[in-house]
């Protein structure tokens, strides 16, 4: 019997710590924030739509809002891009779009195109302030307090799902609290 | 090729030379910070695709952070400093090599602690074997016995098998 045992066993735990991983590995490469709980770092960038009036992140202080990272280069963004157009639609949440690596041009012609659902559009054209942030890929949305503390960041598009389940009530959530 | 000719291709060389050929633009990097910058870019994880560091990856972002570093050394950061930027903003994800920490031991060790569980395993089933006994030969009354019965049963499965 104790024969049969022990490579049961050493089976058995090699089952589960492969099961584990697999589990996991839906979520493996998603890489969690540092930041949640930090000052969301602060910068002033052109807008893409008016150049010449900068947009300073301090200014959205007071108020809930979103900074969504995106490019035209990104495929994922255009998936989201409907969910976005609903939350502008919706009045809940201002968006900031962080235009990232991105054509000028060509990010003018796609908000023409599918429509604009930003407040305002900062343009990041060498990546710093996306580095400041702990940016590794688009689509990524951060959902940013009254005082400028991220709350929760969004790997990923945001779909309705994400925002009607996940974000909005986490912002009723902490607004209690 | 006719002299005039050989003449002409040997101006155009000559002249494409000056023209076009240059020397490879030295990086503006003196070597002490060349080398400490590669070294570092060794020890981050390219997040964009995470088995590669930032040192051998072609993405964007690792173009950014290798920008980042040499700048941040330029300005006098020491390695520390710069590897606390990163984990800062990407958490220690971005270290390539895990750091050893409570939650990471178990990954540190686990090769050590199988390897010793596989040895240990080994030489009790070693022992084991060196521990049987060896098979005492059959006495000359067991053997004569041991034959009949096996012809017995041959003739018996021959028997059978008609």
């Amino acid at each position: 019997m104790n024969r049969y045992l022990w490579p049961l066993v050493a089976f058995a735990l090699l089952a589960i710590v492969l099961g584990v991983g697999i589990k996991n590995s839906k979520t493996k490469g998603v890489v969690a924030s540092p930041l949640i709980g930090k000052a969301a770092p602060d910068f002033v960038l052109p807008d893409l739509r008016d150049p010449d009036r900068p947009f300073d992140s301090r200014s959205m202080r007071g108020k809930w809002y979103v900074l969504n990272v995106w490019g035209t280069w990104c495929v994922e963004c255009r998936a989201e891009h409907a969910a976005l157009m609903a939350a502008k639609a919706s009045g809940k949440l201002p968006i900031v779009g962080l235009n990232w690596k991105d054509d000028s041009a060509g990010a003018l012609g796609w908000l023409a195109q599918l429509g604009d659902p930003y407040v305002a559009v900062p343009v990041d054209a060498d990546g710093r302030v996306a580095i400041d942030y702990g940016v590794y890929g688009a689509p990524e949305t951060f959902v940013i307090d009254k005082q400028g503390v991220i709350r929760y960041k969004q790997i990923g598009p945001v779909t309705t799902d994400a925002l009607q389940g996940k974000i909005l009530p986490l912002i009723r959530e902490l607004e209690q609290g | 090729m006719r002299a005039p000719a050989a003449a002409l291709l040997a101006i155009l060389v000559a002249l494409g030379g000056v023209v076009g050929a240059r020397e490879a633009v030295p990086t503006a990097q003196d070597p002490v910070a060349a080398r400490r910058s590669v070294e570092l870019a060794r020890k981050l994880r390219c997040l964009v695709c995470q088995n590669q560091s930032i040192a051998e990856s072609n993405a964007d972002l690792a173009v950014d952070l290798r920008r980042q570093i040499d700048e941040q050394i330029a300005a006098g950061r020491t390695d520390a400093e710069i590897v606390g930027f990163m984990t800062d903003r990407y958490g220690d994800f971005v270290l390539y090599q895990p750091p050893l920490k409570a939650t990471t031991v178990l990954l540190w060790a686990g090769p050590g602690l199988l390897l010793l569980l596989a040895v240990l395993v080994l030489r009790r089933a070693l022992r084991q074997q060196a521990e049987t006994p060896a098979p005492v030969p059959l006495t000359g009354d067991e053997r004569a016995r041991a034959t009949r019965l096996l012809r017995e049963e041959a003739a018996a499965g021959r028997d059978a098998a008609r």
